[in-house]
This record gives structure tokens, sequence and C-alpha cells, in this order.
């Protein structure tokens, strides 16, 4: 007997082929509000995935549901094929976090932390080269009670990437970053994704998810309301063009999914149409959007109190 | 600064034991508990400025048994050193670590707590070790106070000093579960410390103290370490003068024990990496 089937790789098994994290109706309730309320979202392995969303949307809450640090109180979630409630050693060896605090002692140097925590992993990367790849080769020797806050941030990364991580969780890695720091910390998630780890970034940076990510999903009062890549996302919204002109000494503005049209109008005139431009949303108008829906959906589904 | 940061293909190796980590956290522990000024002065100075202030204004003075002040105040301040080193020590430094996110950052390392708890004992081990050296050296020579009479005064000296420092170690990591800010801990920790020593016998003869503070003191771990500390240094006839008449060893052993079982039973229900929520 034959079988056309291909042969699964060596060493590839069932875990190994799904998708980094997956996650159905997720739910986290503080105090009987649902902070975290039915999210859906599957994250590919060697994606980088920006989940964008305002203060309180449930971004850390996820994340950490997702560490395994935090307990959830519904919904199915898998991380690199197990459910993070009951994730052991070896598969935290193969996690990667920078959260929001870079959690060292304050009287240790940048090396002395670097090393110390080496010790925690079977195949640390060696500090020195963790040390250039965030740019604190000048703060190698300060105590962490010194550095600013970016410099704190980028031992956070640092710390978060030391154990070769597959999967790599950053909860709004950039705050307090200078831009060429951040720039920096760009190279080095472009360099973990070429690498094949998979990347799971929150942010509030708009240019940053636009830069970094594959695909982006917006969290709003604890529901996913879009995931697309940065240029597609909102993609109704998107199809709204802006028309502007001034016309007898006032602007003019029409919104419309034809611009094509109203410009041949205009165009047709006898004189000039002084100040034309057309405008499509940006990547913060979609995202804005998106998100005052979501708080207006919530409000009328909850009733007007008053 | 692409190519340079492989991923290392599954299979991945084992992550190092709970016995490697543990080795690694004592000499962090170690070297972070020099660093702060704060810790070192509250550990080691105090029981040695102690012992020369109260030797300077009581040196003439007898405590029960016409035991010479310096001679009793020794086993009450060695007692309490061994105190700060572990119960003061671990309670504040837990509670700061817990606040400040390290503790966050060791569960997000999956570190075993085992190995994290074995750092501390580590630190307990070796600072009180540490303190005892440069207290007793001073008594000895600046005091004349006697040593330990001989070898059985010694064991008693060491499973006295092993057992309270252990209470006190369990005892630290479970008060460090209380709620409020790192702070509050540590002033509240400070406190108890202090009433202690007045309580215990430190400062004043336990047998001079009224009552319900004798009591309320022998329930508590400090009582015990203090007299099982007398027992090791003072004279056997000083023994009539205890409260029993007599160092009851047993009692002491098992009143330090039941301190470390109940320390121990707090701590794995109260041991959290995280503030609450």
């Amino acid at each position: 007997m034959t079988t056309t089937q291909a042969a699964p790789r060596p060493g590839t098994t069932a875990a190994q082929t799904e998708p980094a994290v997956r996650m159905r109706g997720l739910l986290k309730r503080y105090g009987g509000r649902a902070v975290v309320d039915g999210l859906d979202l599957e994250v590919a392995r060697g994606e980088v995935f920006a989940l964008l969303g305002p203060n309180g949307a449930g971004k850390t809450t996820t994340i950490e549901i997702l560490e395994g640090v935090r307990k959830r109180d519904g919904g199915e979630v898998r991380v690199l094929g197990v459910d993070p409630a009951v994730g052991g050693r070896a598969w935290r060896a193969r996690l990667g976090v920078v959260s929001q605090g870079e959690g060292a002692a304050q009287e240790l140097s940048v090396r002395e932390i670097l090393d110390h925590f080496a010790g925690y992993h079977a195949t640390p990367r060696p500090t020195a080269e963790l040390i250039a790849a965030v740019g604190l080769e000048e703060k190698a020797g300060t105590r962490v009670s010194r550095l600013s806050g970016g410099q704190r941030r980028r031992l956070a990364v640092a710390l978060g990437v030391q154990g070769r991580p597959e999967l790599v969780f950053l909860d709004e890695p950039t705050t307090g970053m200078d831009p060429v720091a951040r720039r920096q910390f760009w190279e080095l998630i472009r360099g973990l994704r070429a690498d094949g780890a998979t990347v799971l970034l929150t942010t509030h940076y708009l240019d940053e998810a636009a830069e970094l990510a594959d695909r982006v999903g917006v969290v709003a009062e604890g529901r996913l309301v879009d995931v697309a890549p940065p240029g597609e996302l909102g993609a109704e919204l998107r199809r709204a063009a802006t028309v502007r002109w001034t016309e007898d000494g006032a602007v003019r503005e029409v919104r419309t999914e034809s611009p094509a049209a109203v410009l041949r109008d205009l165009l047709a005139g006898p004189g000039d149409v002084p100040g034309l431009t057309v405008t499509r949303p940006t990547l913060e108008d979609v995202y804005l959007s998106l998100v005052a829906a979501a708080s207006t959906a919530r409000t009328a589904a909850e009733g007007d109190p008053r | 600064m692409t190519a340079v940061l492989p991923v290392t293909p599954a299979p991945r190796p084992a992550p190092p034991s709970a016995a490697r980590i543990a080795v690694r956290r004592v000499g962090l522990e170690l070297r972070l508990f020099f660093r702060e000024r704060q810790q070192v002065v509250f550990s080691f100075a105090y029981p040695v400025i102690m012992l020369v202030i109260f030797a300077a204004v009581l040196g003439g003075d007898e405590r029960p048994g016409d035991v010479p002040f310096t001679h009793y105040f020794l086993a009450g301040i060695a007692a309490t050193g061994i105190m700060l080193t572990s119960f003061q020590a671990i309670g504040t430094s837990i509670a700061t670590e817990r606040e400040n996110g390290q503790l966050e950052r060791l569960q997000l390392l999956g570190t075993p707590p085992v190995a994290y708890f074995a750092g501390k004992a580590g630190q307990v081990l070796v600072t009180t070790a540490a303190q005892l050296a440069l207290l007793l050296p001073l008594a000895r020579y600046a005091y004349d106070v006697p040593m330990p009479a001989d070898l059985q005064h010694w064991l008693t000296f060491g499973w006295v000093a092993v057992l309270g420092a252990l209470a006190g170690t369990v005892l630290g990591v479970a008060v460090s579960a209380l709620r409020g800010s790192a702070a509050s801990v540590t002033t509240g920790i400070s406190a108890v410390a202090i009433v202690l020593q007045f309580f215990s016998g430190v400062f004043f003869g336990f047998t001079e103290l009224p009552s319900w503070m004798q009591q309320t003191a022998a329930l508590l771990p400090l009582k015990w370490l203090t007299q099982g500390m007398r027992s090791a240094f003072l004279p056997e006839q000083a023994a009539a003068f205890e409260v029993a008449g007599s160092w009851e060893h047993g009692r002491t052993a098992l009143v330090l024990a039941a301190w470390v079982i109940i320390g121990a039973v707090i701590c794995a229900r109260t041991f959290r990496w995280r503030r609450a929520t």
C-alpha cells in the first residue's frame, strides 16, 4: 500500500503547526464588569501582531492571561499549543515577556542583571550581544536606579528576548523611548521575525503598528472590533475620501466614496480650483472611528442609565 | 542586528534545575544585601550599637541571679540580631521586590518558588553568621563577656540560632504577604520587632516584666530564642532565675519548631508573586 500524503517534517508535531496563539470567547471579569468580553484572536507562527486599543480596553489583561499569570473566567486559550493556565516551566521557557516594568533590582548594573538572569535559561543569548542589540553599550555598567525611563524599557526588552523565545509578548514596549531608541527597537523586532519568532505586542503608537505588524487588531470595550493588515484596517471607513477646496473665500468639503467624479465636476468648471485636496483617512482616523463606534455600541447595549 | 539573534530550533533543552537557580539566587541576594546600606546598618550595626550603648549606661547593673548586665544582654541582643537578619530583612525585602515587579519577573521566567526561598535562606544564613561573628568577639574582648563554656553549650547556641533564624525566615516570608504598600509592611515589621524586644527580655530581665507581658511573649518565638541564648552563654546556676527555674530546652525547641511549621503553612497558602488586584 502506498500513500500519497506528504510525511510531516521530522520533529514536527501537531503542537508546532497550530497557531502560536489561539483564543475563543476569552472572558475576564473584575468585580462583575467584563474587562475582556468574548475576545477571539488567532496569531500565526512567525507573525508580528499588534494589539491596539485605548487604556482600559483589556489589552494588558489579555496578554497576562496568555502569559499564564492571570486566570480567565471563560473561553478557550492555547499558547504554543498549551493552555496557559496549566503551562509548566518547559512551556514558559519558550515564551519571552516584556511587561510594563523591568522588574530588576535597582542596585544592580545592566550587565549584572543580564548575567544573572542568563542562568534561568537553557541557552541564553550572550549578554554582550543583548546589550548591543538594545543599544545599552554605554550603560552596561550603570545601575538600574540611574537609568532613564527609556533605557529601562530597553533593558526590559533585552530581558524579554534573552531566552531565545519562540513567542514574544511585548506590552507597550516603546513607551518612554526616544525616537532613536524606538527605531532601534523596531530593528530588533524585525530581527526576531526574520529568525522565525512570533511577536504579539500592544502599543499606543499607530506608526509603530503600521511599521512592524503584519496584522493589527483593534480592541475596545474588551472585544476585538477589527483585525486586518495595517493598510487594510477599517476597509469601509477608508473608502470614504474627503475632497476640499476653496470657493468664494470659504472652504468647501465633500465626503465621497468616488472622489474622481467630484473632481471631474470641479475641474470641468472654467477657472482654477484653489486649495484643492483629496484626503483618505489615516490609520489614526480609522482607529479613532473604530474605538468610538465600539464605545457607542456598548453604551447603547447597556441602555442609557439616565 | 538582524542575523545575530537566532532562535534555537526545537526541541530546546530543559531549563536549568531549581538547585542551580537557587545557587545563583544566594549569590544575588548577598550582593544586593550588601549594596543596600539601610539593610546593612539595620542588621549589622544595630546589635553592636545597642551593646555599646546599653553597656555604657547599665554596665554596672546586675540581672536576676547576680548575672552582670552585659552577660545577660549579649544573649538578648544576639537573639535580636538573628530576628533582624531573618524576620525583618526577609519580610521587608520580599514586600519591596513584590511591589517593584521583581517577583513578577521571576514568575514570568518560571522560577521555581523553592529556588527563590533557598536564595533568601542562604542570605539569612550568611548574614546571620557574619553578624554574630562581629557581635560575639566585641562582647568577648571589649566587655569581657564569657562565651559558651564548652562544646555542649556551643551546640546549644548552634541549634537555638538555626531554629530561630529558620522561624524568623518563614515568618518573614509570611508577613510579606500582608496587604498594603512595601513601605507600610516595612514599618509594621519594624514596630513588631521593637515591641517584641521589650516583651521578650532583651533589654530587661524577663522575670522583672509584668506577668501579662511574660505570658504574651511566651507565645512568640523571640522570648524562646532569647532564653535559649542565655542557656548557651550564662552559667548553669543562672537557670534557677528563669521563669520555670530551668532552661526549658525541650519547650524552646518545641515552640520554635511550631513557629517554623505555622510560618511555612502561612507561606504556602499566602505567597504570591504579584500584589493582589
